[in-house]
Parts: structure tokens; sequence; C-alpha cells
């Protein structure tokens, strides 16, 4: 079931990508989504695409990994490029009743429907390459500075890397306690909305009271080991920026002064 | 005085002081573990012996009653950390004790909370991963091990924290019986090649039987304690507390009510046979 959504999770492996310092990889990502919605003509929104393609390629992921994190997505990208379709301005190509296409109708639909698949494609990249822990250490890094404002970084970044660990865990749960609810006789299959939100009652229910005494029993294991809050912590895997990183960041750069360029001396065609 | 020394040590899971009738949990125990012995702490559910082990390391602190490990004594809080790194507890759940999503980063969660240095956490992580024989499995993540597998896992955990004894609070009640032998040759290998220093709290009879010393514990006491062949031959006793012995233990004791001569008794299904040839002979 929910086991199967290959979105958000990590695949093991020595590529480019997998080394590149997760910070840069976080950073660069964020840059990429503003990139990504500044693209207003077909050269630019090209030259994206390209470099989407490019990082897909070196992340040494096989594409069917992707292919299915974009099936999940796939009814959204339909719908929004039909909408965006009937709605463009301009003069009309094709007209029936009140549905009518144009030809900025049909590029509104190429540029949605390519932004979504590259913005999926590229948040597959970084969470197929970045294992949970790097991901977490790295948004505790890049967070640091706000420590000078008493805001609690390590909490959050080890409350971060606790959720992700305990999500299997708890889905596998999830599933004995429906397992032993229908063995009871309780149905979730069929009848209206409220009669099947109800039998979810009896699900939540266990979960909850078990995730609790589980959450009491993680503390317990955590002093045991020692643990004391994020002061005087070192880290077995020290991340540091290396050539690669640079590199990376240069190829982006070029990619968002492309995007400015033809920006500026292009036509848009949205 | 020997490495962990307890001297009468009452715990109450309520407030003895306003309450003092409150059930004792543990009611005056004492008893000590010497360096590089494996001892197995025996008992019915509630008898208190996983209170007991929450004692060693300082995770409880006694009512009344010293608790010392390596002549510290636990109730000071200055040295919480020291004991602690000295003494580590591995607990009954294993998925509750693995805080990483990825083998070796939950195994490096105890020398990294040290502040050790990156060089030598990689060097702990890898010993402590090929002691517990999961060095191939380092990549993986921790859902998708096995039971004794995952327990392996948590005491590679406590192993690379470098802690001179570790105590097991059942470690083996949520495993089958592949996962309960892997974690049990695991322990006897710590002790006998590493000189590890192994407190076990267990309610299986064929594990205490491979230790060193046994403690039975029965409604917050001590019933008895010594090696596992003269606590076992107590039958009557353990019996008159609803505790099990080895199978073994048990056909001798029949056959001695029975009015069969019989010499020492028997703690595993070797020794046994060879008492049952001589009976036969």
């Amino acid at each position: 079931m929910v086991r199967d959504v290959a979105f958000g999770q990590y695949f093991p492996a020595k590529s480019l990508i997998h080394r590149l310092d997760p910070r840069a990889k976080l950073v660069m990502f964020a840059a990429y989504i503003v990139i990504i919605f500044c693209t207003f003509n077909f050269v630019s929104l090209a030259v994206t695409t390209a470099f989407t393609v490019l990082f897909v390629a070196l992340s040494g992921v096989p594409f069917k990994f992707y292919f299915k994190s974009l099936k999940v997505i796939i009814l959204i990208v339909l719908i929004t490029s039909l909408l965006n379709l009937f709605y463009g301005s301009g003069e009309p190509i094709w007209q029936w009743w009140i549905f009518k296409i144009t030809q900025n109708g049909i590029n509104r639909a190429i540029f949605v429907t390519l932004r979504i698949v590259c913005l999926i494609l590229a948040s597959s990249c970084l969470t197929f390459s970045t294992s949970p822990t790097e991901m977490t250490d790295a948004i505790e890094r890049l967070m640091k500075p706000l420590k000078v404002l008493h805001f609690p970084v390590h909490e959050i970044a080890m409350m971060m890397s606790l959720a992700l660990r305990f999500i299997p865990t708890l889905l596998e749960e999830t599933d004995k306690i429906m397992q032993a609810q229908k063995a009871r006789g309780s149905d979730f299959e069929s009848g209206g909305i409220t009669k099947r939100v109800r039998a979810l009652i009896p699900i939540l229910v266990p979960l909850f009271v078990s995730a609790f005494r589980r959450a009491y029993e993680i503390a317990t294991a955590m002093e045991c080991r020692c643990y004391n809050g994020g002061d005087g912590r070192t880290r077995m895997k020290s991340i540091h920026l290396s050539a690669r990183d640079f590199i990376s960041f240069a190829v982006l750069g070029l990619v968002i002064t492309g995007v400015i360029l033809c920006n500026i001396f292009l036509e848009p065609a949205i | 005085m020997s490495f962990i020394t307890l001297k009468d040590v009452v715990y109450s899971y309520e407030d003895i002081e306003t309450e003092p009738n409150a059930p004792r949990a543990v009611d005056g125990v004492s008893m000590s573990v010497e360096k590089g012995e494996f001892v197995a702490v025996i008992g019915h559910n509630g008898c208190g012996k996983s209170t007991i082990a929450k004692h060693l390391n300082a995770m409880l602190l006694p009512d009344s009653g010293k608790v010392y490990v390596d002549f510290d004594d636990t109730s000071d809080e200055d040295k919480t950390f020291d004991i602690r790194k000295k003494v580590g507890l591995v607990l009954q759940n294993p998925d509750n004790q693995l805080v990483a999503s990825i083998v070796e980063e939950d195994v490096a969660f105890g020398p990294e909370n040290l502040g050790v240095e990156p060089e030598e956490i990689r060097k702990r992580v890898d010993s402590a991963l090929k002691a517990v024989g999961m060095y191939e499995y380092r990549e993986h993540a921790p859902f998708k091990l096995s039971g004794g597998q995952k327990q392996r896992v948590a005491i590679a955990g406590i192993l690379a924290i470098r802690p001179e004894c570790i105590v097991l609070d059942e470690p083996t009640a949520m495993l089958d019986p592949n996962g309960r032998s892997e974690v049990m040759s695991t322990l006897l290998k710590l002790n006998r090649e590493r000189d590890m220093t192994v407190v076990l709290i267990t309610h299986y009879m064929d594990e205490a039987v491979l230790a060193d010393r046994v403690i039975v514990m029965d409604g917050g006491k001590i019933l008895t304690e010594g090696t596992p062949g003269e606590v076992f031959s107590q039958v009557e006793l353990l019996k008159k507390h609803r505790l099990d012995v080895p199978q073994s233990a048990e056909l001798m004791y029949r056959l001695k009510g029975a009015g069969v001569e019989v010499g020492s008794i028997p703690l595993n299904a070797a020794d046994c046979i060879n008492a049952l040839e001589e009976v036969l002979r």
C-alpha cells in the first residue's frame, strides 16, 4: 500500500550526485524551484529541462524509480494542463460552445506540464540521492545561524530524523492493527464516507497509544546511549564542500544566467 | 569491592514516602557482578529483574540502598554519564532502540553523543558491527532486518560506546528461536573472546544455563544464586515458586522421584544423554 510510493525514498548508490554535499543539493534545489517558475520562453524552458535531465542521468538511479514517482502525480498534471489549455488568451484556433483553444493556451499547457514534471524529477533526484540522515544533517547545518535567536535547531533536526526512521515502523504497525480489527469483523471497505471515517477510529486509537509508548522507550534507549542534546556532539560522516559541489554550483549558475538572459532578450511565450 | 555492587536496594514505582505500603518492585536486593563475568538474572514477569537492570546504569536510582559501578555511586549526578559509558543497557524491543535510518549511522549514535572524533567513530562502528556479525549489513535500513539482526545492531550500538559491561533486559523476548540463538551466540562470543562483562536478564532457563552465575529473583527479592548447576539442582525450590527448570534437569528430578539413582543434575541435552547412559548401564 503506502509503502510502494517511491517518492521521498532513499536509493543507495555511489554516483556523483550521491556524493555531492547535501547542503549544496538543498540550496541548489531551492534555487532550482525559483528558476523553473521563471522560465517564460521555450529556450529557457529547454535549458532548465536539459539541466534536470543531466542531474537525473548522473544520479545513477534507474529511471523506473523516477517513473514511479511521476505516476503518482500524472492526474494532477493532466488536470492542470487541460485547464491551462482552455484558459489561454488571444485568437482562438479552435472553438466549440464555451471552450476555445488558443496558441497561448497550448503554450501554457506545455509549460505547466514540463514545469511540474521537472519539479518532481528534481525533488525525486534530491531524495533518492540523499539519505534522511544526510538531509537532516544538512538542514541542521544550514539553520545553524538561527541558533543565535534561540531557535532549537538541533532538536528539530533530531525530531525529523526520528520521524523519518519511524515512518516504516508505524506503517507496519498500522497494517497489523488493521488486520487485527478485520479479524474481529470490522469493515473498512463498504458504506458511506462517515461510516468509513468512523471505522478508522479503532485503528487510530491503538496506533496513538502505541506511538506514545514507543516514544517513551526510544527516549530511554537514547538516554542509555548517553544522548544529552546537541552540545558537544560529533558526527561520523562530517560533510564538507568539495570541488564537485563548486562545479555543480557553476553549472546551476550558468543555467540561471541563461534563463535571465532569455527572459530579457527573447519574447515571452506565455 | 566488585565491579558492580548493589547494597540493600529498594525501589518502588510509586512514592514510598507518602505511601509506605506501596508495592515494591525491588525489595532489599544485594548482589555483585565481577569483571568478565556472565551473570544471568531469571524470574517471572514482575519479579523486579527489569527494575534491577535499569539500576545498573543509573536509569533508575534506588529509593534506599546504594548501587556502585566501578566505585562510583549511581546517585551522584555528575557521574551518570561516566556510568553509562561503562555499563551499556540493551532493551527488549529492538525496534525502539534503533534511532537512525541506516545501520552504521545508528551504531555511530552513541560515540557521536560522547563527542568522539569522526575517524575514531568510524573505527568503533566497524569493529562493533564485525563483533556482532552485522558488518555486511552496515548500509541497510533497520526496518528491513529480521528481529535477531536488529537486536544485534542494538548490541553493536552499545559496543561502539566501548563499555566494560553490557546489561541486556530480556533481549530475546520478542525474537523467534533463530533470532534468540543468534543473539545468545553473539553474547557468549563477546564474553569469551573479548572478556566483556555480561548481565543477561531473561526468563528462558536454557539461556540462563549458559551463564557463569545465575541469580533467581521472586517478588522483588533474590531467591537463590550460584552456578547453573547449583541453582537448577534445587528443583523443588524453583517449582515451589512456579519457575521452570531446564528439561534435562526436570527429567532427572522425576527419575530421582521415581527412585532411580542419579548423580549430578545435567543442564543440557548432551550431558543428559551421558547421565541416562550411566543410569541404564
